[in-house]
């Protein structure tokens, strides 16, 4: 029996698997290590309603303070995990301190990716990943004021609208042809590229960049369209997993720490969850995966506590994910596939569609833009593997209830 | 401050304040009450904050939007006074606010 649980990485996955753990009965220590300053907080609306100034800062946090002394466990905030000792079963802290553990969870999460290109560490310059990041981006969120975006995934299409909501004057820059490319089917993109565009963004696809430049009290972009000048950039070009600790143990790493579909890596003792692993997956076509969101963050911590208490269940949930930017509610399920036939159910134009995704005639995801029936039950249809046909999807005449 | 009442499937009670403009989702967490995930944190993006308003309190809420109905026409166990709790904003109008927690919320 586990008699210490040392959990490194304070973010959604930690919360709640200290929260699995002790309403499932857990009776052990449970000591929590976290690099920031605060207890774990929702990262989602940081890039949404907490840039937007519509929520406050203590409406982020996934559970209040008191919520950890009830549950007894140590915090150590602040502070930064430096080693992993397996053999003795201990884990060193900056500064040098040790703690011991039974039982250690890493969940060391993510960074953003950093920009490769001369000028992009000049002051101006910024990320979004944590509520310190977003603090500095408020003040900048005056009308009138020129954002330049790099990239156009999830989190610069968030600030967009954000910022075109405030009044900024936005350009988005992307290197692909298509907006969202990674995360939706071209129709999706298509769609998101044309509501930014009536917004007032300024959306580049194609575009390659050479370098930032210091213009006065603003900055100049040189990219393969000419120049765009901003008072501010914002770089949202994806993050990386925080494999270092785990590396340097000897664990297993690629592109994540490398777990079973009980949240195990290959140190009986070690657990890992959350954006920093990589998991079986049998819902991707390549058989594992490295998944970057709240759901899994969550479902694969209620799997390593059940796992943690003596009652594995192997983990295997549909992925799932969303977006808000404007009025559109993105929410995803499943896991696209450059190979999948598109069938598209609504008129984009209506603002209320879904593209979902077959599979050999197998429904494996599903893009749904203000759509929760064909989310919800598209959900339903991808953990049944079932088949529907095409033109069945397609038949806004059918309700979706009826697709099973 | 509204006194809501949170009732556990088990029966379970609990009886927090909640400052309005806080939804009835987060007085549940914050006050560390279980039976509501809020999976997406108040996104109406999971439709795991499920619970049954008492009836006499039905129509003192804001009514639901078409997306907080659709996703809870997917939800399990779904009755006539069921909403998701993450839609509920709290306002002292709701003081003495009853609500009951499904079974589950999958």
């Amino acid at each position: 029996m586990t008699d210490s649980l040392l959990i490194v990485g304070a973010g959604q996955a930690a919360s709640q698997l200290i929260a699995s753990l002790r309403q499932d009965g857990f009776a052990g220590a449970i000591t929590l290590v976290g690099e920031e300053a605060y207890i774990p907080y929702q990262r989602p609306p940081l890039s949404k309603a907490f840039l937007a100034g519509e929520l406050a800062r203590e409406r982020l946090f996934i559970k209040p303070e008191e919520f950890y002394a009830e549950a007894k466990v140590t915090l150590h905030l602040n502070t930064r995990a430096t080693a992993i000792d397996r053999a003795r079963k201990v884990v060193t802290l900056e500064g040098g301190n040790e703690l011991g553990y039974t039982a250690l969870a890493l969940t060391t999460g993510s960074r953003v990716r950093k920009l490769p290109l001369p000028g992009a560490e000049l002051p101006g310059c910024y990320y979004l990943r944590g509520i310190a990041d977003v603090e500095l981006l408020q003040d900048k969120l005056k009308a009138g004021n020129r954002v330049a975006i790099i990239g156009a995934g999830y989190i610069g299409l968030e600030v967009a609208a954000v910022a075109a909501k405030h009044k900024l004057k936005v350009t988005v820059l992307e290197a692909l042809p298509r907006v969202m490319a990674r995360a939706a089917c071209t129709e999706l993109s298509a769609f998101y590229e044309e509501q930014h565009r009536k917004a007032g963004v300024d959306i580049r696809c194609n575009t390659k960049l050479e370098a930032i430049e210091k213009h006065g009290s603003a900055l100049a972009i040189k990219t393969s369209g000419g120049i765009v000048e901003a008072d501010f950039v914002l770089i949202g070009i994806g993050i990386v997993p925080n494999v270092e600790l785990a590396s340097a143990a000897g664990l297993k790493v690629d592109n994540g720490i490398v777990v079973d579909d009980h949240a195990r890596t290959q140190d009986p003792a070690i657990y890992s969850i959350g954006d920093c692993t990589n998991l079986p997956c049998t819902y991707s076509t390549t058989g594992r995966i490295r998944l970057e969101s709240v759901q899994n963050a969550i479902d694969q911590a209620k799997h390593a506590a059940l796992s943690l208490m003596g009652k594995p269940k192997a983990y295997n949930e549909v992925p799932w994910f969303w977006s808000d930017q404007y009025d559109l509610k993105l929410q995803i399920a499943g896991l696209g596939d450059p190979g999948d036939q598109i069938v598209l159910r609504g008129d984009p134009t209506s603002r209320s569609f879904a593209a979902f995704r077959l599979r050999g005639g197998v429904v494996a995801a599903v893009e749904a833009v203000n759509a929760a029936p064909e989310y919800m039950m598209g959900r339903r249809l991808i953990a049944a593997r079932a088949k529907v046909a095409p033109e069945r999807l397609a038949d806004k005449t059918i309700p979706m209830k009826d697709m099973a | 401050m509204a006194k809501i009442k949170y009732i556990e499937h088990n029966g379970k009670e609990h009886v927090v304040d909640v400052k309005p403009g806080m939804s009835v989702m987060e007085g549940a967490v914050k006050n560390l009450i279980p039976g509501i995930d809020a999976d997406c944190g108040g996104a109406c993006a999971c439709a795991t904050c499920h619970v049954y308003v008492g009836q006499e309190w039905l129509s003192k809420i804001e009514p639901m939007q078409e997306m907080e109905k659709t996703m809870l026409d997917f939800a399990e166990g779904v009755e006539g006074n069921s909403r998701l709790s993450c839609q509920i904003k709290v306002t002292d109008a709701l003081d003495g606010l009853t609500v009951k927690m499904p079974k589950s919320q999958h």
